[in-house]
């Protein structure tokens, strides 16, 4: 996509696992749907689903990628709103994001 | 303490973990506190009395830390059984104490919100205001408590702040306290969740102010402490700081208790008549609780510095660096600590699993626990390796005995992942668990606490450990006395014993791997602490405390291979009564100690018979 107007075309939202180290952004989808569905049964992501949302990822929620495991990336610690949390990368699958429309300094999308 | 009417108002303190939850609750109980379990569950249940102010006794109940209601496995369903009052003889608690960090309200407010939903009873603790206040968070605590319809009580639980109103909050709530109805509760949906994520972000909008990037210092210990090659750095140097501490600090009470368990002995053996009951006291009992009890400087030091790092928020963080490294074979980061204590002994180690919160890591921890080589295990190291290895160096500056002594560390260590993976691929294949842990703030511990806790780890080990060995003690030293040498005997009396029975009955078993009668005779005091093995070993030689000249005594009556192969045998060393009771107890199963036993038999077994015929060819 060529980018004309930068003020009005939002980053294409990613999931969080492919994000790198450094990356900033809000939570657009969490849970079902989200990732790469072939691997895991309903019950798995449910409950997948539900252990994300009651720790705080939860769409809307500001996330930046603090740290990264020494073998892979992984896991990865990330800042969600006012606190921390590390994930394995394969959960952050579930999670899509979307980086910050322009520099670090942007504003959440709520 | 039997002076609480069984119908004192009980009270459940709730909170996420990390919320320092168990600081104020050994702020308001202090010492009187008692550790058991739930019937039928591993789930621990602190209970502790306090008076309040107006002079009512209640009790307060310390529950696991827990984000949700939503019990993930049967252990965490009990803790909301508890609350709910649907555990068998138990009514529902008068109160819930709601714990929440103040310096990250988010997910405190959500759980205090499925809290209301029980219609029970709650008031909001804010603890740790003053650091919230530090890092510049404001929060409106009249307005927030019109908002969730609860009283809120600012607290610090390091310093004793604000127990008076909290202890004064409960009191009103207890004098309060009508008939209320059956509390009720359903398992949120996904998008219950959501929707009080919504209601909770509108009431931080409402009464919180809190200025951006707030956690500076937490920020810049991470920058060090998370780094992919510093931060296991640091973690190596803390691993070798403890180690250190463990087995160097404690050596000066260890030997003291062992010096106060001989002299005991002995002054019963020179007082008592002679004779069985004298024997039974001094051989027995006294003999056998000393040999337990000496390792519990080593488990006092090893608790102190892991409850330390713990309350200081490190924990998560050894988790994190650790887990792709043992999580490749299917262990949980939050396996690793346990897997370091049993470096000590394997007991405090199976008891300190109850960190992870999923069923299946936790059993595959637990199960290859024993294969960590433990301290007991070093004196029948010493004293093969000083009768058998040359005390050379090779390429000039490496000490031969050393490098045995590693090898058979890493020997422990490589067993203990392939354990691990073959379980992951046979007994339980499939899908794995999700790794989701909150990485705390770093926080100041409070040093009262830490030895609350650390005291109250020490007594679960000498409760858990002291019964069965006891028992085991005696049956061991029955086994090992009776029935006693003939007129005229030749060989020392446990030849004749129901020990030396069965090791000549094993004999057959024993010796395609090499071992002799003697060796086998052994074996089965050894049963009751690996240690134990030397002096029995002593004993059967006709040495009688003479342990110094038993190395030389091996060295003449054994080969090479029969000693190597007995180091191989105890890699493995199924033979320790003690843990094999803890497993029975904190999986409440005989399955999986009886699993225990047979598959380490079988390694034990296997590598010394590798072990015992390579050496063969080779001499």
């Amino acid at each position: 996509m060529v980018d004309t107007h930068s003020t009005s075309v939002l980053p294409v939202p990613v999931l969080l696992g492919k994000a790198g180290k450094g990356f900033r952004g809000t939570i657009v989808a969490v849970g079902a749907g989200v990732g790469p569905s072939d691997l895991e049964d309903a019950e798995y992501s449910d409950e997948l689903e539900r252990r994300l949302l009651e720790i705080g990822f939860v769409e809307g929620a500001e996330i930046e990628i603090l740290h990264e495991g020494l073998i892979g990336g992984d896991p990865i610690a990330i800042r969600v709103d006012d606190m921390n949390v590390a994930l394995r990368r394969r959960e952050a699958n579930a999670i899509l994001v979307r980086a910050y429309p322009v520099g670090p300094s942007g504003k959440a999308q709520g | 303490m039997s002076s609480w009417p069984s119908d004192a108002f009980r009270f459940a303190l709730v909170g996420n973990p990390n919320c320092g939850k168990t600081a104020l609750f050994n702020m308001l109980t202090g010492k009187r506190q008692k550790v058991a379990n739930y019937p039928g569950v591993t789930v621990e249940s602190k209970r502790g009395r306090l008076i309040t102010p107006s002079g009512r006794k209640m009790v307060a109940i310390d529950l696991p830390g827990t984000y949700s209601l939503r019990g993930r496995s049967p252990d965490e369903a009990v803790t909301r059984n508890a609350i709910l009052g649907k555990l068998a003889d138990e009514s529902p608690m008068d109160l819930i104490v709601c714990i929440a960090d103040a310096t990250n309200l988010r997910l405190s407010l959500r759980l205090v919100l499925e809290l209301k939903l029980t219609g029970m009873p709650v008031i909001l603790a804010l603890n740790m205001v003053d650091i919230a206040a530090k890092r510049g968070i404001e929060i409106n605590m009249k307005r927030l408590s019109e908002r969730l319809g609860i009283p809120v009580i600012p607290t610090i639980a390091v310093d004793k702040g604000g127990t008076a109103e909290l202890l004064a909050a409960i009191d009103d709530a207890a004098a309060g306290e009508n008939t209320s109805s059956t509390p009720t509760w359903h398992e949120q949906s996904a998008d219950e969740v959501r929707a009080t994520h919504l209601l909770v972000n509108q009431m931080i909008e409402d009464c919180v102010t809190i200025p951006a990037g707030n956690d500076v210092w937490t920020r810049r210990i991470d920058n060090v402490l998370l780094h992919p090659v510093w931060g296991l750095l640091v973690l190596l140097l803390v691993l070798f700081l403890i180690f250190q501490a463990v087995f160097s600090w404690s050596t000066p009470a260890m030997d003291a208790i062992k010096a106060g368990f001989d002299l005991a002995g002995d002054y019963v053996k020179s007082n008592f008549p002679e004779g069985m009951l004298s024997s039974l006291i001094a051989d027995g009992i006294i003999a056998g609780v000393g040999s337990v009890i000496v390792f519990l400087p080593q488990i006092l030091v090893l608790f102190f510095f892991i409850i330390l790092l713990e309350d200081f928020g490190y924990m998560a963080r050894a988790a994190f660096l650790m887990d792709r490294i043992i999580g490749g074979v299917g262990l949980h980061g939050r396996s690793f600590i346990p897997l370091l204590s049993s470096f000590a002994c394997a007991i405090p180690g199976i008891m300190a699993t109850r960190v992870i919160d999923n069923r299946r890591q936790r059993l595959a921890t637990i199960m290859i626990a024993p294969l960590m080589t433990c301290s007991a295990r070093i004196p029948v190291y010493t004293l093969i390796i000083a009768a058998f290895v040359p005390n050379t160096h090779v390429f000039g500056f490496v000490n031969l005995q050393g490098i045995v002594m590693f090898g058979l560390y890493a020997a422990g260590i490589i067993s203990a992942f392939l354990v691990a993976w073959a379980f992951r691929l046979f007994v339980w294949s499939g899908k794995s668990e999700p790794f989701i842990m909150e990485l705390p703030s770093y926080k100041r511990p409070s040093l009262r606490s830490v030895g609350i806790n650390v005291l109250q780890r020490a007594f679960v080990f000498l409760q858990r450990a002291g019964t069965t060995i006891l028992s085991m003690m005696i049956l061991i030293w029955f086994l090992a006395t009776v029935p006693g040498a003939p007129e005229g005997a030749t060989e020392p009396a446990i030849h004749y014993s129901f020990a030396g029975m069965i090791g000549h009955a094993l004999l057959p078993l024993l010796a395609p791997i090499g071992f002799n009668w003697q060796i086998a005779v052994a074996l089965i005091p050894g049963m009751a602490a690996r240690e134990v093995a030397v002096g029995a070993l002593a004993t059967v030689y006709a040495l009688g405390n003479d342990e110094a000249s038993l190395g030389s005594t091996i060295a003449t009556h054994w080969s090479l291979g029969t000693a190597l192969a007995l180091l191989a045998w105890y890699v493995f060393a199924p033979q320790c009564a003690s843990t094999l009771s803890v497993v029975r107890r904190e999986t409440n199963s005989w399955q999986w100690p009886l699993a225990m036993f047979i598959y380490l038999t079988a390694l034990a077994y296997l590598a010394a018979w590798i072990v015992f015929h390579t050496t063969l060819l080779f001499t």
